[in-house]
């Protein structure tokens, strides 16, 4: 079911490969992280520097970080979870999806109803 | 495949298949560990959110937040997510105990830097009254931030725990299970810390 040698699925939970045959393989997965850390970098540096520096109004600042978090958020799961959608073991895609749907459902709903609570008490 | 598969009495969110091994099956629980874990984080987040202006007049995100401090910990968060991946792949591909240990370590140093740096802005804060006793907006954020703090901490004993393992043991199946679990519970409290740096730290500070 799981071989332990795709990009995606789980690289790092098969059986001790060894040997030179494995080598492509290892390169593969060692890329998976390393392209997640480049690029989590950048999507950490540029939020970071866009507040240092305020160099936007503070209203598309927030628009800005959020996407930025976002977009990381999504390379993290792919390059260091390995939730990947076309493969054969979407479980974990599933029930963080559903996680996801509840998350909004229930965090949503709190900010809505006592930012609305709020506004209406002032 | 017949003596180690087993029903997955778990959450059935797809029946494509019907029988997974034993590995499979605990990482899934361990999964849906995490997603609830999320859940409280989630509620913690909506709950922050609510309370971020109601400061009563003490002081605010400008006053109390070091956004130095903060890039640390998250650059040391995130090294210590690509190198616990380092440990996963040095167990995957049988480089042997020492390597697997030699990076937990290395995982573990990071770990602690930045909970050092961490305690040391909550001292701060407690220093320019800005406790969780001074308003809405402290208790929200002590609620939430040390939350993490406490989670990056347990990760830091068990990190302890599975190295005494290895050391006694060797690689075995249960210590297999354990740093794979362990590696799923990292990466998701680094998750979790890219939307407390970008909520809290940054969305405060903008």
């Amino acid at each position: 079911m799981n071989d332990g040698h795709g990009l995606g699925g789980h690289p790092e939970w098969g059986q001790p490969h060894g040997g030179g045959a494995s080598g492509e393989a290892y390169r593969r997965d060692l890329f998976t992280y390393l392209s997640g850390l480049a690029l989590a970098l950048i999507l950490t540096a540029v939020p970071f520097g866009l507040v240092y520096w305020h160099a936007m109004s503070t209203f598309s600042l927030w628009i800005a970080i959020g996407l930025f978090a976002f977009v990381q958020a999504m390379v993290h799961f792919r390059c260091f979870l390995h939730v990947n959608p076309p493969q054969e073991k979407v479980d974990e895609l599933w029930l963080v999806l559903f996680t996801v749907l509840i998350l909004v459902m229930m965090a949503g709903g709190t900010v809505w109803i006592l930012g609305n609570l709020h506004s209406r008490m002032y | 495949m017949s003596e180690n598969t087993l029903d997955n009495p778990g959450l059935r969110l797809r029946a494509s298949y019907h029988h997974v091994n034993r590995e499979d099956e605990v990482n899934f629980g361990f999964w849906v560990f995490l997603m609830s874990d999320a859940i409280i984080f989630g509620l913690m987040f909506a709950t922050y959110a609510s309370m971020r202006h109601a400061t009563a007049g003490g002081p605010g995100p400008t006053q109390l937040f070091d956004i130095g401090s903060v890039a640390i910990q998250t650059g040391a968060l995130l090294l210590s997510s690509v190198v616990y991946g380092m440990a996963s792949l040095a167990m995957k591909y049988g480089s042997g105990c020492r390597s697997v240990i030699a990076w937990l370590v290395l995982t573990l140093l990071l770990g602690l830097t930045f909970l050092g740096f961490e305690v040391h802005d909550f001292l701060t804060m407690f220093a320019a009254g800005g406790g969780p006793d001074r308003s809405g907006f402290t208790s929200a954020f002590f609620g939430l931030v040390p939350l993490h703090g406490l989670h990056v901490t347990s990760g830091c004993l068990w990190m302890v725990v599975l190295i005494v393992q290895m050391l006694r043991y060797g690689i075995d199946d249960d210590v297999r299970l354990g740093v794979q679990r362990l590696a799923l519970f990292w990466h998701f409290l680094d998750i979790v810390w890219i939307v407390i740096f970008s909520l809290v730290y940054l969305g405060g500070l903008a």
